[in-house]
């Protein structure tokens, strides 16, 4: 944890202190830790673990297995394209594809300028609009790989990294 | 506890409410294949799906190790139906499990190859993706592969049942998850302290120790001289490996074995746990008589003190400075006996067999080379002795009964054997305590207040109308209580011994697996008893021997004499003592 600022730590601590006396406080604070900073590094972890007594195993376990959580900071637009049935059949993976290439990220992966991360989700509910994605919360309805490009330019214009 | 009416196959019995099918099904008489579960649940449990079965009314097959029994239950183990599905279960962890059965260390002991062999499932019947592996050597302890893991959960349960410190949990998710210490990380980038209790619970080869086996050749090849030694909790526990009873002492067969092994000296770590004895009870007298840090803990166990160092970095003056047994053995071996036999100690090659994964990293410490001389070049475990024995054509079971070579440092007492179990240590001490307390022996030789195979023992010993209060904690778990209080300032005791297993060295992580099913002739119970069974075999060494107080080793008292002054001399700190020093517990990579 050397090189986690001291303030850093106090701001952890405030999260953490947030769910004194729940018996499964961890979800709690990894999701304000997620919501408040973006991602949960392995000394942030280990700072939850020395507080609460969760093993850094378990605690690294449930940051993996959510794809909310995150290891390393995400992008300062997270574009997350939904893969659920609906949008997949109507062309959605045509669309992640393409998102791909032109920023030149994997999905799961931020670029590294730091302005976009490419998140392959699960159904939003938005079957009805499908292909549809979101960007930073908006949503994008019928989304045709022609449009792509489009998108990409938009948020470039918008301005650099964090 | 209320009984119930069930049927299994057709046969009526009466078992306790509140059993699985599983544990029920084994108190009648059968033995339901399964994989993952293990012990009372120590276990990520219905994971495997090996275990299935048919209950009558039921939608589908059930996994027996989760589901309770009830009134009237009827189970099918052997309907068609029921076997195909373990074996298709079986068939699917074999898909994507590394198939190097020939060269896997494990082979002989695997319970997905055992498993496969009784439900019929054959290799390549899925074939498909596998999950990317990880093969982690980098400690000198312990091997983890992840191609060869059933993600059972058991070594994710015992690690924090046992120390509470849960290096290893499982990771990402579906088809990539994996069973890792956090980030995936080397065992020797995380505060893992190397105890091998995971290894001895897991299945299969995902994790297992790092053999030194070919070291030992090489040294061999090269003509070294060999000099073994053998820790106390090995003789309680060889034979196992050769199909003997639990707690069945084989001492003799032991020594005849390595004798017939080709090592040149045939020694007991027993002496060193002798002078460990003088040594640590000086010191212990001189931190009471001087004011110096107490209470005073133990440093014969390399997994606490891994743990003290990772954990406790702030409190490590507590700790004796003495070396372990073994690593004291091979110092004196390498100066005192070097000089005596006439041999340089750069020919002499120590090999030491322990019940311990840890001490493979222990030998291979800093503090325990000089001058390009180390204390001890190579551990074995039991089980790689074993194996040793058998690769050697000996047969074990028809050795006769042999004795530790006698010269120089052949003697060992009672008190020595029984450092292998917890609380042994501790006895050992109090054995030389009272006796220098008071200037004659303890009566009654046995301190009973601290035998017996709780996580904490304490004890109040009046000695000469003092009082001295005394603690025991094997498990990391339980000596956390302890280093608490310590660190709380709150402790009450004088002194205390820890050892990272539960239960001590007899529960080693190089220990033989306790497998119920390779097991046939234990009890149901094996689980729940093996560890007092080993240490009853101590216990009876030490009954059986006639020096049985450290301080009445003549050759320890020669030692001294002739080499190393008395104990805590400077050639004795020199020789016996070392340093610990605080670690972080995930270093930046």
């Amino acid at each position: 944890m050397a090189h986690l600022s001291e303030s850093a730590v106090k701001q952890i601590v405030e999260i953490i202190n947030r769910y004194q006396g729940e018996q499964t406080p961890l979800m709690m604070i990894l999701s304000d830790i997620q919501r408040e900073y973006g991602y949960i590094p392995l000394d942030v972890q280990e700072l939850i673990s020395e507080k609460t007594g969760i093993p850094v195993a378990e605690i690294y376990g449930v940051v993996t297995f959510y794809s909310f959580f995150s290891l390393t900071p995400k992008g300062k637009y997270v574009i997350g394209v939904c893969l659920g049935t609906a949008c997949y059949v109507k062309g959605s993976q045509q669309v992640i594809d393409k998102f791909a290439e032109i920023i030149g990220i994997n999905p799961g992966q931020t670029s590294e300028d730091g302005l976009f991360t490419l998140d392959a989700l699960r159904c939003i509910g938005a079957c009805g609009i499908a292909p549809a994605l979101t960007i930073n919360g908006k949503v994008y309805p019928k989304v045709s790989v022609a449009d792509v490009q489009k998108i990409v330019d938009e948020y470039k214009s918008l301005g650099g990294a964090n | 506890m209320a009984k119930v009416n069930i049927k299994i196959e057709g046969h009526s019995y009466q078992v306790e409410e509140g059993l699985t099918i599983l544990e029920a099904a084994r108190e009648c008489g059968y033995e339901i294949p399964t994989l993952c579960a293990f012990n009372h649940g120590e276990c990520s449990l219905a994971s495997c799906r090996v275990c299935l079965v048919e209950v009558k009314g039921a939608r589908g097959l059930v996994a027996s190790c989760v589901y309770p029994v009830n009134e009237g239950m009827e189970i099918t183990i052997s309907s068609p139906k029921a076997t195909a599905a373990r074996r298709a279960s079986v068939e699917l962890i074999l898909s994507n499990h590394s198939l190097n059965c020939q060269q896997c260390d494990k082979n002989g002991h695997c319970e997905l190859l055992y498993v496969a062999q009784i439900t019929g499932a054959r290799e390549g019947k899925f074939q498909g993706e596998k999950t990317p592996v990880t093969i982690d050597q980098l400690t000198p302890s312990i091997v983890r592969d992840t191609s060869k893991c059933i993600l059972c959960g058991r070594c994710v349960a015992r690690c924090q049942a046992a120390h509470g410190t849960g290096i290893l949990g499982f990771e990402k998710r579906g088809f990539n998850t994996i069973v890792a210490p956090a980030d995936n990380r080397s065992f020797s980038e995380s505060p893992c302290i190397l105890c091998g209790q995971c290894v001895s619970v897991c299945p299969t080869g995902a994790l297992m120790e790092k053999s030194d086996i070919d070291r030992v050749d090489e040294a061999k090849k090269a003509g070294k001289y060999l000099v073994v030694q053998t820790a106390p909790a090995v003789r309680a526990a060889l034979g196992e490996e050769f199909g003997m009873k639990i707690g069945t002492p084989v001492t003799g067969k032991m020594v005849a074995a390595l004798k017939r092994l080709g090592f040149d000296k045939v020694y007991d770590t027993n002496f060193a746990a002798d002078l460990t004895i003088m040594e640590e009870a000086t010191e212990l007298l001189s931190r009471i008589q001087n004011g110096g840090v107490l209470p005073m803990i133990t440093s014969c166990s390399p997994g606490w003190v891994n743990y003290a160092e990772y954990y406790y970095g702030d409190q490590l003056d507590h700790l004796s400075s003495c070396k372990s047994p073994h690593q004291m053995q091979g110092a004196i071996i390498k100066s005192y006996f070097a000089e005596q036999k006439g041999i340089d100690p750069k020919d002499i090659f120590v090999v030491s067999i322990m019940p311990c994964t840890a001490k493979k990293a222990e030998a291979a410490r800093d503090e325990f080379k000089h001058d390009g001389i180390t204390d001890v070049d190579a551990v074995l475990t039991t089980r790689e002795l074993a194996k040793l024995i058998k690769r050697s054509g000996i047969n074990f079971n028809k050795l006769p009964d042999e004795e530790f070579d006698q010269d120089l440092l052949g003697e060992y007492t009672g008190a020595g054997v029984i450092f292998g179990t917890t609380g042994g240590v501790m006895e050992a001490a109090l054995r030389t305590a009272y006796y220098v307390l008071t200037g004659k022996e303890h009566e009654a030789v046995k301190f009973e207040a601290v035998r017996g195979m709780e996580g904490i023992k304490e004890a109040s010993i009046n000695i000469n109308g003092q009082e001295l209060k005394v603690a025991i904690a094997s498990g990391m778990r339980n000596a956390k209580v302890l280093l608490d209080q310590i660190r709380e300032g709150v402790s009450p005791y004088t002194f205390i011994e820890i050892m990272g297993c539960p239960g001590g060295c007899i529960n080693g992580g190089g220990q033989p697996f306790v497998k119920p099913q390779f097991l046939p002739n234990e009890d149901l119970d094996i689980l729940d008893t093996y560890k007092e069974k080993r240490a009853a075999a101590l216990y009876s060494e030490d009954e059986r021997l006639a020096l049985r107080q450290s301080h009445n080793n003549s050759q320890v008292q020669e030692l001294y004499a002739k080499y190393l002054g008395k104990p805590n001399s400077h050639r004795a700190h020199e020789l016996l003592h070392t340093t610990y020093k605080a670690r972080v517990r995930f270093p930046q990579k």
